[in-house]
């Protein structure tokens, strides 16, 4: 998953994909915001974005998680990015938008997961090679789960490493 | 480019496991002294399909111990080894073996091979002794085959040997590129060959498919020790392809069985003779009216394989296609109906839905139903254990099997099989006595241990029982006063007894053993049964036997539901668990320290259950506690949930959690409703544990205060 391997990899091998026209391997990310910043996740990742509907509550669960909805017959658990990250709350209303990825466990298996975030931005080709390592972040432990920093123009995208986010979730069970 | 070989281990694995289990049930009903070729062939190409296999993948350890066994067994099938409780014992270790070596494969462990050893030696010991008579001739007396063999054989002179070998291939046999030619010529490497064709399979020249093989060559091998075994090293590779029929024979035989009209010579080849006998009737030995012996073998072979890998009964397939194919013509038949809907079709249109319901329905319960599997899934473990414990511990105990028809959800199937374990190998060391006990009271010498499986009801009803002791219950009493659970006073009723057997730590045996006798066996068994919604009973009666009742829900999949609202929230409660519902009277609900309600619900005072407080929503304020309350069972405790509103009841599909999220505390699974939304079901068994830690918490911080205060 670690683009900058893969990009290695594409020019080692000199395959012939787009990645041999281009020096670097271009992938793509869907952004959103999240409280005035923009965050990406791969867009390979994401199954559908969604409006929000009420979840249904589960016991004595961390208040990040907002419960489960049925996404067409499966049981899917919605998060609170806002809240995951320690952020203010915010009302949901009728543009809240819950994004629903596919993520990858350790045991190999998929699960399907809805993470909820202010709004939907764009869609950006990034080049894997321009992508930078996010500083020592010494006040969040969330930079666990960022893959990197990619500047766009005069913006700065956070780029999240989504099945990280996720192990974070399996420890946090544990302990739980 | 390399083909990865590792993809197709998962299958060589569940081949060879299945395989195993085949090897196992055979060798149980495996008689000493028996002479059942059917069995002993399926329990060889068992093995011959593992050693294959793990040739082909590399796994070496396991093709050579598989090769001994592989020999032992085709002694025997050729009768040339008789059939000894020894040597079953042996196979039956090796099986155990080869389960444990291929585990280790499969999870990538490195692979102990020193219980392989230990067995291969014990082949080794078998092997050389009547195995040795059978090759080389020398003079044996294990039985009366063998004898005979050497006897026969003895004449000749030491290391010498004549064989006879009658190699038929199949037909397809060159399109897989196998030469015969180059296998006979591998023979002559061993000694004096002579050779003639059998023409019986030949076809008229116009009718013939230059592609096949049609002919068949009787061999007739002379030399100075040759053994079996470097005669199947030359057909190794094509005995799946051809049917073959090695013999050992005596010089004299050898002669007198010659063909008398030897013709043509086909084959060249320097050092033998080669003689073609030209069957008079050749065309008429084309009808299919003679159909060689080899064919019916094969034709064997194939049924045997196929009836391996079918697990789902094909009706159930069927119906199932049927009711797809009824469900699809509804659902045309509404489609139509609503391009030309006006409001005066209005009654088609409630017809067409309802029996799209139906169809809905019953496509439900066949899919459900494809999750069944007989219960001899589970029980099919047991002949073995039965029969190995019998040896470990001079028992004599014969196990009957009833029911292995009944079906149970795959699910369930796979969590019982722990349960069972245990409560037939406490049948088997505490219930059962000792033979010579037995006849001392007056019973048959051999005890019987019974598993059987029925329906009741709703449920799936399994009994483990014998007709050994019963249960001592002045031992028990005995044993309940020293661990101090009962004083010395107290009476036991049946039920106390009952439940004193199913606490944990508590054990009558009079010595530990690795079978049983620990203490931590039936309340494992107890709490494994009840994770699966189910009961567990035990009758007794001293002198005529024990026997455990385990009633099962039919299936994991769908329960049937009390809809309940709590706040905001909808749960559902398990059917099973409920025992009554009634309308909360506040004057019956006592409060203690002011954190603990009890409701006093005729004689008894049950715990009130707040759902939102133990599931952490928040709890109603003090005397706001709602109006319904559901009493629930489990365990033999009561305990009342408080709810807002009783909504409807009804069958829901369970769903799980974990798939997307991770198990949760006091929830069972979840269920879509018929509005969309997600509702949990409740576990009531959790429910109960959580309460007790609600309330050991609560009186906890009273405590907590109050040394505070004194402090």
């Amino acid at each position: 998953m670690n683009p900058e391997t893969e990009s290695l990899h594409a020019s080692e091998a000199g395959l012939s994909t787009i990645a041999e026209m281009s020096p670097e391997m271009t992938k793509q990310y869907l952004t959103f915001f999240l409280d005035g910043e923009e965050y990406g996740v791969d867009i390979l990742g994401v199954q559908e974005i969604r409006g929000w509907e009420k979840p249904t509550v589960l016991p004595n669960s961390p208040s990040h998680v907002k419960g489960v909805i049925n996404l067409r017959g499966t049981i899917v658990p919605i998060t609170d990015l806002r809240e995951r990250f320690c952020l203010d709350k915010k009302e949901y209303g009728p543009l809240t938008v819950v994004i629903v990825l596919h993520i990858h466990t350790d045991d190999k298996s998929q699960k399907v997961v809805g993470i909820v975030v202010d709004a939907v931005s764009d869609v950006y080709d990034i080049l894997s090679g321009k992508i930078k390592s996010s500083p020592e972040v010494d006040h969040q432990a969330s930079s666990e789960f960022i893959e990197g920093l990619y500047n766009v123009d005069e913006k700065m995208l956070i780029l999240l490493d989504i099945d990280r986010l996720l192990a974070e979730e399996a420890e946090y069970s544990e302990t739980a | 480019m390399a083909v990865d070989i590792s993809q197709f281990h998962e299958m060589f694995f569940e081949e060879s496991f299945e395989g195993l289990e085949t090897m196992e049930n055979g060798l149980l009903n495996l008689q000493p002294g028996s002479s059942d070729i059917e069995l002993i062939n399926d329990i060889f190409r068992a093995a011959h399909s593992i050693k294959g296999g793990a040739g082909t993948f590399g796994f070496n350890g396991v093709s050579e111990f598989t090769h001994d066994l592989e020999t032992l067994l085709d002694l025997m099938r050729e009768g040339k080894f008789a059939v000894t409780t020894e040597a079953v014992e042996v196979m039956l270790q090796s099986v155990d073996c080869l389960v444990n070596m291929l585990t280790d494969l499969k999870e990538k462990r490195d692979v102990d091979y020193s219980a392989s050893q230990a067995v291969s030696e014990q082949f080794k010991v078998l092997l050389n002794e009547p195995g040795e008579a059978v090759a080389d001739t020398s003079p044996s007396s294990q039985s009366p085959d063998q004898e005979e063999d050497s006897a026969s054989s003895s004449p000749s002179t030491a290391g010498d040997s004549n064989w006879h070998i009658e190699f038929k291939p199949y037909p397809e046999v060159l399109k897989t590129g196998h030469e015969p030619y180059r296998l006979i010529r591998e023979l002559h490497e061993l000694g004096h060959v002579e050779i003639s064709v059998i023409l019986d399979e030949l076809q008229a020249y116009d009718e013939m498919d230059l592609a096949e093989c049609h002919l068949g060559w009787t061999i007739h091998l002379s030399g100075k020790d040759i053994g079996r075994d470097n005669i199947e090293e030359v057909f190794e590779w094509i005995e799946d392809e051809a049917g073959l029929v090695i013999e050992q024979m005596n010089t004299t035989e050898v002669i007198a069985e010659q063909p008398s009209t030897s013709v043509d010579t086909v084959v060249p080849s320097p050092d033998s003779e080669v003689t073609v006998v030209v069957p008079e009737d050749l065309k008429a030995s084309n009808d299919e009216s003679e159909k060689p012996d080899l064919a019916s073998v094969q034709k064997n072979d194939a049924k045997n394989q196929e009836s391996k890998s079918i697990r789902v009964n094909i009706e159930k397939v069927d119906s199932l296609i049927n009711m797809v194919g009824e469900m699809v013509i509804t659902q045309s038949m509404l489609c139509q109906l609503s391009k030309e809907y006006s409001s005066d079709r209005h009654e088609d249109l409630v017809a067409g839905l309802a029996e799209l319901e139906s169809n809905t329905r019953e496509l439900q319960e066949t899919v459900m139903a494809l999750r069944m599997m007989p219960i001899s899934f589970a029980f099919n473990r047991f002949p073995r254990l039965v029969r190995d414990i019998n040896r470990q511990l001079g028992k004599n105990v014969e196990l009957v099997l009833d029911g292995e028809q009944t079906e149970l959800d795959k699910t369930v199937m796979e969590k019982l099989g722990d349960p069972l374990t245990h409560l037939v190998r406490n049948a088997m060391d505490h219930g059962m006595e000792l033979p010579h006990e037995r006849v001392a009271k007056g019973k048959p010498e051999t005890g019987r241990l019974f598993l059987k499986a029925f329906y009741e009801g709703g449920a799936v009803v399994i009994q483990v029982g014998d007709d050994g002791g019963g249960l001592n219950t002045k031992k028990i009493r005995a044993k309940a006063i020293e661990s101090g659970l009962i004083t010395e006073d107290d009476e036991l009723s049946k039920e106390d007894i009952q439940d004193l057997i199913l606490r944990p730590g508590f054990s009558t045996a009079d010595a530990v053993s690795d079978l049983s006798g620990r203490g931590v066996g039936l309340d494992v068994v107890r709490s494994n049964i009840r994770a699966l919604n189910g009961t567990l009973e035990v009758q007794s009666k001293e002198n005529e036997g024990t026997t455990f009742s385990i009633r099962l829900p039919l299936t994991l999949a769908i329960v049937d539901g009390q809809l309940v609202q709590v706040d905001d929230n909808v749960y559902i409660i398990p059917l099973t668990a409920i025992s009554e519902s009634l309308q909360v009277e506040t004057k019956n609900i006592s409060t203690i320290a002011g954190s603990v309600d009890l409701y006093r619900l005729r004689d008894e005072n049950i715990p009130v259950v707040q759902l939102n407080k133990i599931f952490g929503h928040g709890a109603y304020a003090e005397r706001e506690i709602p109006k319904m309350m559901v009493v629930v069972e489990s365990n033999d405790r009561k305990m009342g949930i408080v709810v807002d509103e009783l909504l409807d009841q009804q069958q829901v599909v369970i769903k799980s959690l974990e798939a997307n999220y991770r198990g949760v505390e006091g929830i069972s699974g979840a269920t879509i409703l018929g509005d969309g939304t997600v509702a949990l079901i409740c576990d009531i068994h959790d429910i109960f544990g959580m309460s007790a830690g609600q309330y050991k918490q609560d009186f906890e911080k009273i405590l907590t205060q109050n040394t505070n205060h004194a402090a």
